[in-house]
């Protein structure tokens, strides 16, 4: 049983990237030295702009258990509105993270017990050179900022791996420019 | 695995007179070849074999005139059928034995 | 070389890596991404392969069947109606013989209509004289694409390998992808004992009757029942095959496994789940949990399940007091048919009936709903005692009847 394993549930749109962000997460963290990693879909009639969320399991042996997490570590929302559509924090373990891309300030996100990061981070991809709304590689600096687990710079190589051929500079930049825009609040 | 082996394994049936015995004596009518009217017979060289593409058993040769296996000819019929000089007569089995 | 893929990406490898001459396929989901990948290959030109496009899965097969009997090292890949629409033609590639490859990508069939995982399509294509391996991980996918072609072409068998839809086909793991050098050396070009040739020409499978017959050599030709009780023995003969194509391939890459079962924690265990596919990964954990418990428990995956190794799997369950089999597939109006086969094992190779172990049946999963790590305890927790064999021998999990 992994009990050392970090469970992260990532929250999208059909065609927003959450599944890219989550498997270039997958690659950065098994190249870290996580030698067991999962990224498991949760796939049902995928349509573009419908609510989507994909599972991804990190730990330090292989993982076996391949179900949907149901008690995530972290929550990672590509869109604030989602908060609104769906329970996306179901489950989240008590001193949990939420990560959220939103225009919002952080105070006005107020989960129990729960940490929350978030970032402008539709506005800093554009900032960066991506088209609008091209946020999965924007999210990924967030979520090393605010949880630690895994250098920037990792997760920036393997965004230009994934990207190769489409804008990999002005991606990791987006993560970069995210990275420092990152305003920590929550736990109340 | 071997050829010898694997053939032992599958139905695979080639072509030329025999797969199923000697299967002559089926035979109620026997195709007859008249040289004089067949093609290769007439012009003495080889040519036409029609009733040698059409035979199913593979009973027929492509030889000037061609021959008929009644060993294993079944008496179909088809080469009579086919040949385009109507040179090949069906003949009754049972005439044949009288003479 | 380590990557990250999916698990058709997986299997797609595995294809390229094998050498497969002709592919074929009509696209299914899940198993489209795996058949997507193959023609990117053969497009780009990484791959030398002839790709035919077709208009059904009854055509898929049917052209590998074509390109098999003429020589070439055949693939093809689909999931559930799809492995269905094939079904006569499954049939007549294993009484041809002919040594062709297929990945099912497990998918509950319809109706109503699904698109998620279960066992129900390969498993109701048990009885066609297919060899049937399933695949826990990507790492037992790539390596067994590679080992089914040496197979295959060792003992004149088709093989499917299956594997789950999504759960495997779809989720991003780390695998090694073999070296192409190795490959080769493991499985080189195929070299079929008979093959078409226009030059010597042959009728294959045509109508063969009851009893023997002649041959145009006059040797005697077989005859139906022959050519099935021959392709019968042969299933049989493919278990030591398989071994020995397991053996190459660990002496090639260094690593390798049981073949045929792939038990976990059951030296000493009471009670043992079998399961096949990625749930018998899920049940490690499970199991863990319950040793925390102090309940001696373990899993054991079927991983060759035909032929079926029935003395082996009953040598491995023989010592324990219940057995928990997890089925994602059933035989309706009876039971799971890996249950079934269990205890028909059972009964053969172990001793009196009180010396047996119970079995108990769990259905799960069906047309992919959801398999929690909770109520698999429950299952096991609520099996794994004495008396866990009474009551219902069939009982269903996650079912929800308002």
């Amino acid at each position: 049983m992994n009990n050392d394993s970090i469970e992260i549930r990532w929250h999208g749109r059909g065609g927003q990237g959450a599944i890219t962000a989550a498997k270039i997460v997958a690659k950065a963290m098994f190249a870290s030295g996580y030698s067991g990693v999962a990224m498991v879909p949760t796939f049902g009639t995928e349509r573009r702009g419908a609510p989507v969320f994909t599972s991804l399991k990190v730990s330090r042996e292989k993982i076996y258990d391949l179900s949907p997490t149901t008690r995530p570590d972290i929550v990672v929302i590509l869109d604030h509105l989602l908060l609104e559509e769906a329970d996306v924090t179901q489950g989240l373990k008590k001193g949990g993270l939420i990560v959220i891309n939103t225009p919002r300030a952080v105070k006005n996100y107020r989960f129990n017990g729960s940490r929350v990061a978030v970032a402008n981070v539709t506005e800093l991809s554009v900032k960066a050179g991506l088209p609008q709304g091209m946020v999965n590689s924007g999210i990924i600096g967030v979520f090393a900022k605010a949880s630690g687990i895994i250098e920037l710079s990792a997760l920036t190589q393997a965004i230009e791996e994934e990207f190769v051929r489409r804008k990999p500079r002005e991606n990791a930049l987006a993560a970069r420019l995210c990275y420092d825009g990152t305003i920590l609040g929550g736990r109340r | 695995m071997k050829q010898r082996d694997y053939r032992k394994k599958i139905s695979l049936s080639e072509t030329g007179p025999g797969d199923a015995g000697k299967t002559g004596s089926w035979r109620i009518l026997r195709p007859v070849i008249d040289p004089q009217v067949c093609i290769p017979g007439r012009r003495n060289a080889p040519a036409c074999y029609i009733c040698w593409l059409y035979c199913p058993d593979g009973v027929i040769s492509r030889t000037v005139p061609p021959g008929i296996d009644y060993q294993y000819c079944k008496g179909c019929g088809i080469c009579a059928e086919e040949c385009p000089t109507k040179a090949i007569t069906m003949v009754e089995e049972s005439s044949l034995l009288k003479e | 070389m380590q990557i990250i893929e999916t698990g058709n990406v997986a299997a797609a490898l595995g294809v390229k890596l094998a050498r497969a001459q002709v592919i074929a396929a009509y696209p299914i989901t899940p198993q489209t991404p795996l058949t997507e990948k193959l023609s990117e290959f053969i497009e780009s030109g990484e791959m030398q392969a002839e790709y035919v496009p077709v208009e059904s899965e009854h055509s898929a097969l049917a052209v590998c069947i074509a390109a098999s009997s003429a020589g070439a090292r055949s693939f093809t890949a689909t999931s559930a109606n799809g492995l269905l629409y094939m079904h006569e033609q499954i049939h007549w590639a294993a009484g041809a013989r002919l040594p062709l490859v297929m990945c099912v990508v497990n998918r509950g069939v319809g109706a109503p209509w699904t698109i998620w995982n279960d066992h129900q399509d390969s498993i109701s294509q048990r009885d066609t004289g297919w060899i049937q391996i399933y695949a826990n991980d990507h790492q037992q996918i790539i390596d067994s694409v590679i080992k089914a072609f040496a197979l295959a072409e060792e003992v004149m068998i088709p093989v499917m390998v299956c594997y789950d839809g999504y759960i495997l086909s779809h989720t991003h793991m780390p695998f090694d992808v073999p070296e192409e050098r190795l490959v080769d050396e493991f499985l080189p070009p195929y070299l079929p004992p008979y093959s078409l040739d226009p030059a010597d020409p042959a009728n294959l499978n045509t109508v063969t009757m009851p009893d023997v017959r002649p041959d145009v050599r006059g040797d005697t030709a077989p005859g139906y029942m022959e050519i099935r009780y021959l392709l019968h023995k042969d299933m049989l003969e493919a278990i030591p095959a398989f071994e020995r194509v397991e053996e190459r391939f660990r002496s090639v890459f260094g690593r390798g496994s049981n073949p045929y079962i792939e038990p976990y924690r059951c030296e000493d265990a009471d009670y043992i789940a079998v399961a096949l596919g990625s749930l018998s990964y899920h049940l490690r954990d499970v199991v863990d949990t319950l040793r925390n418990e102090g309940v001696r428990a373990g899993v054991m995956s079927v991983h060759l399940y035909r032929p079926f190794p029935d003395e082996l799997i009953a040598r491995a369950l023989s010592g324990c007091s219940g057995v928990v089999v997890f089925e994602k597939a059933l035989s309706y109006g009876y039971q799971g048919a890996l249950c079934s086969d269990i205890k028909s094992a059972l009964y053969r190779h172990t001793g009196e009936p009180g010396g047996r172990p119970f079995v108990v049946n769990y259905i799960l999963g069906l047309g992919g709903r959801e398999i929690t790590t909770p109520d698999l305890l429950d299952a096991m927790r609520s099996s794994c005692s004495p008396d866990g064999g009474s009551g219902d021998e069939t009982r269903w999990i996650g079912l929800r009847f308002s």
